[in-house]
């Protein structure tokens, strides 16, 4: 057993230490825990995500004290009793909505960033994955939230994506009345959509967040050279005072330092976003009541679900069911599909160069795509990106193959 | 730097983005439907009408021009007045499936030309004509040609209206008056009867047989509301987010122009009337409005003092790193 000494004072540092090795804790989680010095903004966005998620919370519980999960009084408890009766409840409304629809676009930089240097590979494999299940789990969290108001998007966006789960030419209808609890979108549906919404994925998601910054301390992160370099040697170079010469800074406070800068400009975007340029994020066909009878002209997802919606939209039901599939659980076999040894930027690995910015301009217009009418011109455009997306993974792996070890 | 170069990209990128998914998409997916300036001269209406209807309707608003060139006496308006508030009263009941509305603010909101044309047929001043193939009779204020059938009565009673029944109108009045027969708005508190009543439950049953009562009467002046319409207008408590400022306006200054066939009326709004209407719907709509642009300078602030501190400690922080 550990030794305990008697006389420590309790809750003073050294009778913490004993007990829970507030100092240990503390070097390996923070003023020990070594960042390459070659990096830029783009690798705060992980903090910039933790922290949206933490507004996303906070948000989410003050709206969940007035908020009543039941098809009856669920719109007017949203959009009476929060916006206009509680104090400062639109505000709230506002950061949460801008908040879910922000945090994606934040996603995808810090996704986008990942690809383009390269961060998924040679041991960090996990991060990535772990990422991909936030992604997936963030996913869920916004499409459950998205029932809530229970306005005409709620129910018919729930009643298309829930429909998806027939499985088409399946004809599995008992799965799709099994997860709605019953024949079409109504008070069993909302109630379960408001448990996970509320309960079930917050709880995954943040252990999930955990789980992806434990892949995180071993192979620490990427730089932006893709530099593999001894960060013990230059962690005791950087001890030593040799700070200039050292690759590495501590997290705690150097690094955090930059964090919180950026952040700070972020949340000057984000907050200019709730108080001036809110309705982006929060459908307008949303505040017209859910009604049953009544489809509305045009359904489609929030703005980030739109491409993987497009990959379903311009085929027969089977194969846009069976591409949508695949588009969903693609992105996880990144660090499988890429075959080259280089760990490099984008911009130095010879074809990787052209499927990195082929991929992004085809993904935005699919997205442009999915909100469209599906008509004319915009149904063909629509296909041929679809059709892309689909090559390029194909592409992915014979190109990697290719390419010359740096 | 090659950090702003980054920005940069990531910037363009975002806002193309953006600019896809928000104006691009919304100007492909509605009509685009002209405005006419809240000036009611039957042009769209002429327009938009089966063939057989348009010689009809231009002469019909050739005729309203004419009249609207008339030099109208309010004084002698004033007896003819007597004939519309035979209908328009204090307590007035439904008829035809519609309780007509108050006219107490009607010279102060309506466009004199659309008044003009109510009064000579309100089924074509209305471009609901479509409803009654056999005749404006058939509309529950179609007996008024009856009544008032000169151009000079005509010409008459709107000047009184301008006149007599144009004071200072609030928003509230402005939407009761206009709307608020066929629309309800609960977050206004308002029914298609007027303002809801404050009511007590009784103590021993904890049943507040008044408020039921209220209720029923609600409930059969929306059934002959349906039974009218063809379906129950939407309540439109929270329309202004649900619509565009230009749907609404063109909606509200032509119906059929964004909903063909639909039976709602014209309600000829003019200038004043519009901006009244739209105020109220903004307020129970969209009530954080003064709120938020008080408090988004203060936020914005806050987080420009806290950005500019965050740099001060990162350049102390990364002293000596270069
Ligand atoms: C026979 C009863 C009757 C008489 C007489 C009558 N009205 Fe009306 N009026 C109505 C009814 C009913 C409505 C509602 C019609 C509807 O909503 O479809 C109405 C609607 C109106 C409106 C609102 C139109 C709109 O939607 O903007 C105005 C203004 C109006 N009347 C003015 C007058 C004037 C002025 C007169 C007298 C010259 C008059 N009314 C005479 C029954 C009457
Ligand atoms: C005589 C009854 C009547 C009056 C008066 C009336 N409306 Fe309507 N309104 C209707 C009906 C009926 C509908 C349903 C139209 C449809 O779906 O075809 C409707 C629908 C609407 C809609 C929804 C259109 C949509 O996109 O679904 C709006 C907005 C609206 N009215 C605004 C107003 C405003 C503002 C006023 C007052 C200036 C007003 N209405 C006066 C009967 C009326
Ligand atoms: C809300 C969810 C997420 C949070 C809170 C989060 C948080 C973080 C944090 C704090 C870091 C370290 C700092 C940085 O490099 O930015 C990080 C790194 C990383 N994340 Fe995430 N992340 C989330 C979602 C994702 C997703 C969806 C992916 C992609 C599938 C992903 C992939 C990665 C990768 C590859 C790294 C390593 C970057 C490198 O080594 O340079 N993360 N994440």
């Amino acid at each position: 057993m550990a030794h305990f000494d008697e006389n420590a004072k309790p809750f003073s540092h050294k009778w913490m230490n004993e007990r829970l090795a507030v100092d240990t804790l503390k070097r390996v989680l923070s003023t020990e825990y070594w960042i390459p010095k070659n990096i830029n903004f783009l690798w705060a966005m992980g903090m910039v995500l933790a922290a949206t998620f933490g507004i996303l919370l906070i948000s989410g519980i003050f709206l969940l004290m007035y908020y009543q999960p039941n098809t009856q009084l669920a719109f007017d408890s949203v959009n009476y009793t929060i916006m206009s009766e509680v104090g400062y409840g639109w505000l709230w409304r506002h950061i949460h909505g801008v908040g879910a629809s922000v945090v994606f676009l934040i996603i995808y930089i810090h996704m986008f960033t990942g690809i383009y240097y390269g961060s998924y590979k040679k041991g960090r494999e996990l991060i990535w994955l772990s990422g991909m299940l936030l992604f997936v789990l963030f996913s869920a969290e916004a499409f459950s939230g998205y029932m809530l108001p229970w306005g005409q998007m709620s129910y018919w966006a729930g009643m298309v994506i829930t429909n998806l789960f027939s499985g088409g030419g399946l004809h599995a209808d008992f799965l799709v009345e099994w997860i709605r609890g019953d024949y079409v979108p109504g008070q069993a549906f909302l109630n379960r959509f408001f448990m996970l919404h509320v309960l079930l994925v917050p709880l995954a998601i943040i252990g999930v967040i955990v789980l992806h910054f434990g892949t995180l301390r071993l192979p620490h992160v990427n730089n932006q050279d893709g530099e593999e370099f001894d960060f013990e040697e230059a962690a005791e170079q950087y001890k030593a005072g040799n700070v200039k010469e050292s690759k590495v800074i501590p997290f705690n406070p150097v690094f955090l330092s930059k964090d919180v800068f950026v952040m700070g400009i972020y949340f000057i975007f984000f907050f200019y976003l709730v108080f001036y340029h809110f309705e982006f994020a929060m459908d307008p066909v949303n505040f017209d009541p859910a009604n049953g009878l009544k489809t509305p002209t045009h359904i489609y997802p929030e703005w980030y679900f739109l491409w993987s919606y497009e990959i379903l939209r311009p085929f027969s039901t089977n194969v846009g069911l069976i591409a949508f599939g695949i588009a969903q659980v693609i992105f996880f076999t990144l660090p499988f599909m890429d075959r080259s040894p280089n760990v490099a930027p984008a911009s130095r690995r010879g074809l990787f160069k052209y499927w990195f910015w082929a991929l992004l301009v085809d993904m935005i217009v699919l997205t442009f795509m999915g909100k469209l009418p599906p008509q004319g011109i915009w149904s063909t455009v629509g296909l041929v990106a679809a059709l892309t997306f689909m090559a390029l993974w194909v592409a992915l792996p014979i190109i990697t193959k290719l390419e010359k070890k740096l | 730097m090659k950090e702003l170069k980054i920005f940069g990209i990531v910037a363009i990128f975002t806002l193309v983005l953006y600019w896809g998914v928000e104006p691009f998409a919304h100007s492909q997916m509605h009509k685009h439907v002209e405005g006419h300036n809240l000036v009611y001269d039957g042009t769209a209406d002429v327009e938009e009408c089966a063939k057989d209807k348009v010689a009809t309707k231009k002469a019909f608003w050739a005729d309203v021009k004419k009249i609207a060139a008339l030099k109208g006496d309010a004084a002698a308006g004033e007896a003819t007045y007597a004939m519309c508030a035979g209908c328009h009263m204090e307590g007035a009941v439904n008829m035809g499936g519609v309780t007509p509305p108050s006219l107490e603010h009607a010279g102060a909101i309506y466009d004199k030309n659309f008044l003009i044309a109510l009064i000579k047929d309100p089924a074509i001043a209305t471009n609901v004509d479509h409803k009654y193939p056999n005749g404006t009779m058939a509309h529950p204020m179609g007996s008024i040609s009856t009544m008032v059938t000169t151009p000079q009565d005509i010409a008459n009673v709107v000047a009184y209206l301008q006149a007599k029944k144009a004071g200072e109108v609030t928003p509230k009045e402005a939407f009761t008056e206009a709307c608020g027969r066929c629309h309800a708005n609960r977050y206004g508190h308002l029914t298609q009867l007027g303002e809801i009543p404050k009511t007590k439950s009784n103590i021993a049953t904890g049943k507040d047989i008044d408020a039921m009562k209220y209720q029923e009467k609600v409930a059969v002046e929306e059934a002959s509301l349906a039974n009218y319409l063809g379906k129950l207008p939407p309540d439109l408590s929270i329309i202004i987010r649900a619509r565009s400022e230009h749907f609404l306006h063109t909606f509200i200054e032509d119906p059929q122009s964004q909903l063909a066939g639909t039976a709602m009326p014209r309600t000829g709004l003019n200038k004043e009337g519009m901006e009244k209407v739209f105020a109220y719907l903004e307020e129970t709509g969209d009530p954080s409005k003064p709120l938020r642009e008080e408090t988004g300078p203060k936020v914005l602030l806050f987080f420009l003092i806290f950005t500019a501190l965050a740099f001060l400690w990162k350049k102390s922080m990364w002293k000596g790193h270069h």
